[in-house]
């Protein structure tokens, strides 16, 4: 069946099964910034930005979208750059496989939040889970980005 | 322009932040057959009959392959160096399943709907057995995990199937027995680990394809691409020489992909198909039928003087290594080899056991190797002994612990798999990293406990930990530098990259050698048809190992561009001097910039390519050192306990990368944590994994993770690049020794079962209360 998605601000009408899912669907059509990680919606690394904000691409089924505006990291390729320096300067990325979708989030978080907290931060951060870091490099790296930000 | 020992960022962290396609899947052929793997649901069963008809057709499907479908070749999986000291116990597929997950058959289809479909279709006459289930008493139990006749040891790791035992292990020095009568006080119990899971983010991905020269092309997520190739080729016997194994970005590895896994698949799915292919697990896969870390038993024996000086240790350890044995004698091994020569002015030592065989999920390689298992138990430990002595135990610590210029016999008669290397630790800045870790906790404020808010306390641990520098004589690396045009440089290497940031810091070497910047520097990596061999990621290697064949190569080509820029100005080698850009005599007269003389070599004189290569292989393996520290806090009214603060000094050398060390460091402490705290793994009865995916099988989150204090010594090793030693995997030592003297420090309950649970803290204090209430 046919669905219509507006993905990084173009109209687009796409081809899907009815029980597939976002995640499926994104990178079919080559959206490769969406990763898959857990299939449970656990790990955050297959994160789009639905209307502005964070969803599980992999439980999100595609007809569900409909109508919607999706984001992915090749929508904010500006902004993606940007924390990747951040990140760069505090040695915070390392495999890199979970960063589009922190970004995104990080994104999100930062039109949603005005000058938040530690806490804040890694309260709308939690689903965004990392294996190499240890968080804390990419802490410092998200407090600058905002500090020299917002 | 400096290179080394400078916190740059890595070289392709913007483009995977931006999302540029780059990792295995991405790169896959847009048709590729999708793979799937039928699984057994059983955990020891032989496959009486398996009738694929059905399944093969379904319109769309491709292939279905079975144990009927592969000559019986007994491989490993282990990711190791040849001839490998893992037993060979594995076959692609086989007509015994044993554990549940393990691949029974598979399936190549148009669509994931139609291979998950024909998966369905495949039926399967199993004749179910009697599992072993519980490691402590599958030595000799009358169930026989390995029973096949072609399955063998490489050399002798003390393979005992019959006994369900993979390998073993002993050694000794001096006579422990005697030893720990004279000793004053000893100390003995045992200590239990449990089989942590890697959950790197990118599952475990492989695809496949036959590229227009005829000849099979996989990609992989893999830490050993070299190994890959060899083991693929040895298992489907198919030349070597048709293979070609690419590595590309890679979502994390932990060692859980230094074992080959769906390689196998995608490659045989490809060689009879033709067709392109490509296999993701899925995540209940990469929990269940990938590896884990070895769960491992440890007897620890401790004696020492009333004066606090150690005078023995005894260790005895059984390890599970689930169905299969891949690493199962050097992961083994290490538990000693990488623990035992902390305390070197022992008279006697011992240690030893078996690694055996169970019907769970199987244990490969995982950070730590072995030495966090080690650690665990051994320095818990020495703070019971401590206790017993009554002694401080950074004091005993500092008293007994290996200092800079000593040696231990155990680097001699322990190494990996084989016997190891005489050395003496020339950089080792263990005692600075004591005291500083000491003064940066506060622990004279803090020691042993400090009560908090409510029904909290805090209280303190610590322990040290050293790891090793990739192994001697045995793994190589090496490297290529071309000269292009216009004075840039290509930098090709084995190395492989799996996001713990190797391109970025051997580019930096190789910048280094020849004073140039790092973007004039092109990496690439990992490809065995293009890149000179390497062992690849694991034991800790690529900074030492692969660092120094940067710097060979490296010095080879700064030879080479001296030569042609003599020869071009008309003078003596001896009279030019290079600063990376421009070539000149000593008087100024003469000169020409390396881009003229690329530019020179390319199209107008002596023209030539100028390629330089080297290769390195270790003659010792400097250990890593480091004092970890931590606070804890311990609700006694629920057992929960938290990390306030995880404070690190290490001793790798000088960092080549201070902010990718950095980053090491603590990404290694957070799994250490995870490990100590989180990580929980259930089995049911039956002996499938409870703890199959991410909500149940709890990693930490950035909420658990919130304070770490990072520090590196100031340490120079003459053998390593640029004074550096590895750092990859020193950092995940110390959380459970340290967390678990942190915790006995404040409520005085000693775990000796990993994780941790917030049930085992509380029902220690309890039972401490009614202790005191007896009293």
């Amino acid at each position: 069946m046919k669905i219509q998605l507006i993905i990084n601000g173009y109209k687009k009408e796409l081809e899907v099964r009815p029980d597939e899912y976002l995640l499926d669907t994104l990178r079919n059509y080559n959206y490769l910034s969406v990763k898959r990680g857990c299939d449970s919606s656990s790990c955050g690394v297959c994160t789009v930005l639905l209307d502005g904000s964070p969803i599980a691409s992999c439980s999100y089924l595609s007809i569900k979208a409909s109508g919607h505006e999706i984001t992915t990291a090749e929508g904010i390729q500006k902004e993606a750059a940007q924390i990747s320096t951040y990140f760069g300067n505090e040695g915070a990325d390392q495999c890199g496989f979970c960063n589009p979708a922190l970004a995104l989030t990080v994104y999100a978080m930062k039109r949603e939040l005005s000058n938040p907290t530690d806490e804040e931060i890694r309260d709308y951060l939690v689903g965004n889970l990392c294996r190499c870091s240890g968080y804390v490099g990419q802490q410092r790296a998200i407090r600058a980005y905002l500090e020299d930000t917002l | 322009m400096k290179n080394v020992n400078r916190g740059l960022p890595s070289i392709d962290g913007k483009g995977l932040m931006m999302g540029i396609p780059a990792y295995t899947d991405d790169l896959a052929d847009a048709n590729s057959l999708i793979i799937k793997v039928l699984r057994s649901p059983h955990p020891f069963a032989k496959i009486n009959k398996i009738d694929t008809n059905r399944a093969s057709e379904i319109n769309g499907v491709e292939c279905v392959l079975t144990y009927k479908d592969f000559k019986r070749i007994p491989i490993t999986r282990a990711g190791q160096g040849y001839p490998e000291p893992s037993p060979h116990d594995k076959f692609i597929l086989d007509n015994y399943v044993r554990y549940i997950g393990d691949e029974v058959a598979v399936v190549a289809a148009v669509d994931l709907q139609t291979a998950e479909k024909a998966i369905k279709l495949i039926e399967v006459d199993y004749k179910v057995l009697e599992p072993v289930l519980d490691f402590e008493v599958a030595y000799d139990n009358k169930t026989i995990i390995h029973d096949e006749p072609e399955i063998h040891e490489m050399f002798p790791i003390g393979f005992e199937p019959k006994k369900n035992v993979a390998a073993a292990y002993d050694m000794h020095v001096g006579n422990i027995d005697e030893t720990l009568k004279n000793c004053d006080v000893v100390y003995e119990a045992s200590f239990y680990t449990q089989a942590q899971a890697h959950v790197m983010m990118e599952p475990h991905t492989a695809n496949a394809r036959i590229d227009c020269y005829g000849r099979l092309v996989i990609y992989s997520s893999t830490q050993t691409p070299y190994h890959v190739r060899r083991i693929i080729s040895q298992a489907l016997q198919y030349p070597l020489s048709k293979i070609r194994v690419i590595k590309p970005r890679v979502g994390g590895g932990f060692g859980g992909k230094q074992c080959i896994h769906g390689e196998f698949f995608v490659s045989a799915v490809t060689l009879k198909t033709g067709k392109p292919s490509k296999l993701v697990y899925t995540r209940k896969e990469v929990f269940e039928s990938s590896f884990s870390r070895h769960p491992m038993r440890f007897d620890v024996k401790l004696g020492a003087t009333k004066k606090g000086i150690l005078k023995g240790i005894d260790v005895s350890v059984l390890s599970d290594t689930g169905a299969y044995g891949e690493h199962a004698l050097t992961v083994f091994m290490v538990a000693g080899a990488k623990v035992l020569p902390l305390y070197n002015k022992v008279d006697a030592v011992r240690f030893g056991g078996k690694v055996v065989y169970t019907n769970h999920t199987p244990a490969g390689a995982f950070r730590g190797y072995g030495a966090i298992q080690g650690n665990y138990a051994l320095e818990s430990a020495i703070d019971m002994l401590c206790e017993k002595l009554s002694i401080d135990p950074i004091i005993f610590r500092e008293k007994n612990m290996i200092k800079e210029g000593e040696s231990s016999p155990i680097f001699k008669i322990m190494g990996e798999g084989t016997e190891g290397i005489e050395m003496n630790v020339e950089s080792c800045k263990l005692d600075y990293c004591v005291k500083r870790g000491h003064e940066l906790i506060n622990w004279k404020d803090k020691y042993p406990f400090v009560n908090g808010e409510n029904s909290k306390v805090r209280g303190v641990g610590m322990a040290i930990a050293m790891q090793g520098s990739g192994i001697p004589y045995i793994d190589m690396a090496s490297a290529m530098i071309k000269l292009n045009d216009d004075g840039f440089y290509n930098l090709i290497i084995g190395a492989t990259d799996i996001g713990q940031g190797s391109d970025t810091i051997l580019a930096q070497i190789a910048a280094e050698v020849l004073e140039t910047d790092l973007d004039k520097m092109i990496v690439y990596s990992s490809d065995t048809d293009l890149a000179p061999f390497d062992c690849g990621a694991y034991a800790s290697s690529t900074t030492y190992v692969s660092g120094n064949a940067v710097v060979k190569a490296a010095k080879n080509m700064r030879k080479m561009l001296i030569k042609e820029g003599a020869r071009s100005l008309d003078v003596k080698e001896e009279e030019i001097i290079f600063d990376g850009v421009l070539f000149q005599t000593e008087d100024g007269k003469k000169s020409i910039t390396l881009s003229e003389l690329s530019n020179r070599l390319f199209y107008s004189e002596d023209q030539q390519q100028l390629v330089a290569t080297n290769s390195y292989v270790g003659t010792k393996s400097p250990p890593p050192f480091m004092a970890g520290y931590v606070e804890v806090e311990v609700d006694t009214e629920t057992g929960v306990v938290k990390v306030i603060d995880y404070t690190a000094v290490v001793d790798c050398g000088t960092t080549i990368n201070p902010l990718l060390a950095l980053g090491q460091v603590e990404g290694a402490l957070a799994q250490g944590i995870g490990m100590t705290l989180y990580e929980e793994v259930l089995y049911n009865q039956k002996g499938g994994l409870i703890t199959n995916n991410l909500m149940t099988y709890r990693i930490p989150t950035r909420k658990e993770i919130t304070n770490m204090n990072v520090e590196f010594a100031d340490s120079y090793e003459e053998t390593g690049p640029y004074g550096a030693k590895s750092v990859g995997e020193i950092g995940i030592d110390t959380p459970p020794a340290a967390i678990c003297n942190a915790i006995y420090n404040a409520v005085g309950v000693r775990i000796q079962s990993l994780p941790v649970t917030a049930e085992n803290v509380l029902m220690g204090i309890l039972k401490n209360k009614e202790k005191r209430n007896e009293k």
